[in-house]
């Protein structure tokens, strides 16, 4: 028996390096000004579907994101390690969604583009926002089951899959009745690399978002109808779902939908009144325990 | 109102400090301090629960939630919500309380802030979450105006627990809640495996950290022999922690376990808001780093710019001369 499973992926910021200049003024962020990575624990998302379809050949894999327009590169990257099919949700009244809207979105999207889903899987949580939220208000939203911090999966039946996930100090196994929306870990497994013979062919993959760009250094296409036209026939057209063609209420989408608002932004200064700065020698190390002997911080 | 999270009868620290906190936001708004508790058996757990400052206790009782599930719980944690209607709902930001919480957030259509480590009440009472975002390198106030209830997560350890008062004396309203079959059938919890935590960060006075600076296994060996003369608790950085240098237990900042011990040191560790995030409230804090401009010198008490190579070897032989 086979699945049909979705995986839902972000392009994040890395967020390692971060000055202030890149918050905008309405305190949501330009993602544009830091280098966009696939956002971890997603891959570990896709590596557990990825598995299920080796052992269960007939499953498909659906990828969605929703993003700008260059977040057609972690789809791409989706089809190098072989997912059957990709959709970019990108429209500017997704713009700004907290969690609650961007829930409210995918879970349409989802019932939309991949009706009958068995399994939703997506990552524990996304490093630019650490919220762990979305996975489990896609459950919500679409109705159904939900299984959070899922490492592996056991067992696979037709109505349902047994799964190990972890719970405060220890692990459990729990059997989920389908359509679940499962979130992974990453301590799941170790993500596949990109397949090379996949990655040449789709590369080339482009939604028509990217095509104002590729027609100046693609020359022999003539305009974007040729080009999209010559994507389609060989099956490089990453579709681009806007909010029309969803089934959704708009004044619930971007950020007029979204409950939470960000009221004020800071950068964070932390620094302590005074420092006593010490040698790193014999005299340093003895005044700093007597110091905290002194001080009964130290027996 | 405040997520009263147990297991097996054990109410989670996590779960008093918000009561804590709920108590001083209830003050400033004029308002009563609600819980609610789920569980297999959890009435007897009330007369604790109201020391720690509850007013209204709802208490949810049914064999189908004697271990957490995710949607049975739900639907327990709906009805109480409903029945009360408060301003707020706070939760503990464990992976039970990160479970629910944007589950019942969502089905409310309500704002919900993850992993607040101030909540204070603002403009128009308003209740000004306050979290680390974006890596942490920027603390933004989130707000929910014009959705209800408000809610948040909050890490355990980073609000502070009241004392409890004996006798104090609540409203106890047993709600019932039936869980229909086929909720309750849609998990079944096959087995469960649970460790007795032999690591505790939480509970230390004095922890030694070490990080990336250590450059390897071999490094972190001397930070784990400090504290073992000292008699004291190990952590690590989440880079050390990916290396492999400790375990995941031991990880120290915004991803893992929040401390505030009476005496912090930091190894080699560079000071990235992630990980300052979990360590910041220590009383003292001694950093030795080879990079005198490396960022954990600005919370730093003590300053020792060297290599931990000499570094820690002289403060084990001071602290074994002077304890003589």
């Amino acid at each position: 028996m086979e699945y049909k499973i979705v995986v839902l992926v972000k392009q994040v910021p890395d967020t390692h390096n971060i000055s202030g200049d890149v918050m905008k003024e309405d305190g949501t962020i330009n993602r544009s000004a830091l280098p966009a990575i696939f956002n971890p624990e997603d891959l570990n998302a896709l590596e557990m579907a990825l598995e299920i379809k080796d052992k269960r050949p007939g499953t498909t894999i659906t990828a969605l994101t929703m993003g700008p327009p260059s977040a057609s590169e972690v789809l791409r990257q989706c089809l190098y390690r072989g997912v059957d099919q990709v959709f970019l949700l990108s429209d500017i009244k997704f713009a700004g969604s907290d969690t609650w809207a961007t829930a409210y979105t995918l879970a349409a999207a989802v019932k939309k583009l991949v009706p009958g889903v068995d399994l939703i899987l997506a990552g524990r949580q996304a490093i630019d926002g650490d919220t762990a939220q979305v996975g489990p208000q896609v459950a919500e939203k679409a109705g159904v089951n939900q299984v959070t911090y899922a490492e592996e999966v056991i067992d696979m039946k037709k109505k349902s899959v047994t799964l190990r996930r972890l719970i405060e100090g220890g692990i459990e196994e729990v059997e989920v009745s389908l359509p679940a929306m499962v979130t992974v870990v990453d301590t799941a497994n170790r993500p596949r690399p990109a397949e090379v013979r996949r990655m040449m062919k789709y590369k080339k993959a482009l939604s028509r978002m990217d095509f104002a760009a590729a027609l100046k250094t693609h020359l022999e296409y003539k305009d974007e109808k040729e080009l999209e036209k010559d994507l389609k026939k060989k099956g490089l057209l990453i579709p681009v779902v806007c909010a029309d063609d969803l089934d959704v209420d708009l004044r619930k989408l971007g950020l007029f939908g979204s409950p939470t608002k960000v009221k004020k932004i800071e950068n964070v200064v932390l620094k302590k009144e005074e420092t006593v700065e010490l040698t790193p020698d014999s005299k340093g190390a003895e005044r700093l325990i007597s110091d905290l002997r002194r001080a009964k911080i130290l027996g | 109102m405040v997520f009263i999270e147990q297991e097996d009868g054990q109410i989670k620290d996590v779960s008093f400090e918000l009561l804590t906190k709920a108590r001083d936001l209830a003050t400033e708004l004029k308002e009563k301090v609600s819980a609610f508790i789920v569980g297999e058996k959890v009435s007897g757990l009330a007369d604790e629960i109201a020391a720690h400052g509850a007013d209204i206790i709802y208490t949810v009782e049914d064999k189908e939630l004697n271990h957490y599930r995710t949607l049975p719980y739900f639907h327990a944690a709906k009805q109480a919500i409903r029945e009360e209607n408060p301003q707020i709902v706070l939760f503990g930001a464990t992976l039970i309380g990160r479970d629910l919480a944007p589950h019942v957030a969502s089905y409310f259509y309500t704002g919900l802030t993850a992993d607040c480590t101030e909540l204070q009440i603002g403009d128009e009472k308003m209740l000004y979450q306050i979290r680390p975002a974006f890596g942490g390198n920027i603390r933004a106030t989130i707000v929910t105006p014009d959705y209800a209830p408000q809610m948040a997560t909050v890490r355990e350890g980073v609000m502070k627990k009241g004392e409890p008062v004996k006798g104090r004396k609540a409203d106890v309203r047993p709600l019932k809640v039936s869980i229909p079959a086929e909720v309750a059938g849609l998990t079944t919890i096959l087995h469960r495996e649970r460790k007795e935590k032999t690591i505790n960060l939480k509970g230390a006075e004095v922890i030694v950290a070490g990080g990336m600076g250590l450059g390897s296994a071999e490094g972190f060996a001397l930070v784990k022999e400090l504290a073992k003369v000292l008699g004291a608790e190990v952590g690590a950085t989440r880079a050390a922690v990916d290396a492999g240098w400790a375990e995941a237990d031991r990880q120290i900042g915004q991803t893992g376990t929040t401390v505030r011990p009476k005496l912090y040191f930091a190894v080699g560790i560079s000071g990235a808001i992630q990980h300052r995030a979990g360590m910041e409230e220590s009383f003292k804090i001694v950093a030795v780093n080879t990079d005198p401009e490396a960022p954990i010198f600005d919370i730093a008490d003590y300053k020792i710019v060297g290599d931990y190579k000499t570094v820690l070897p002289e403060l084990i032989a001071a602290y074994k001369k002077l304890q003589q």
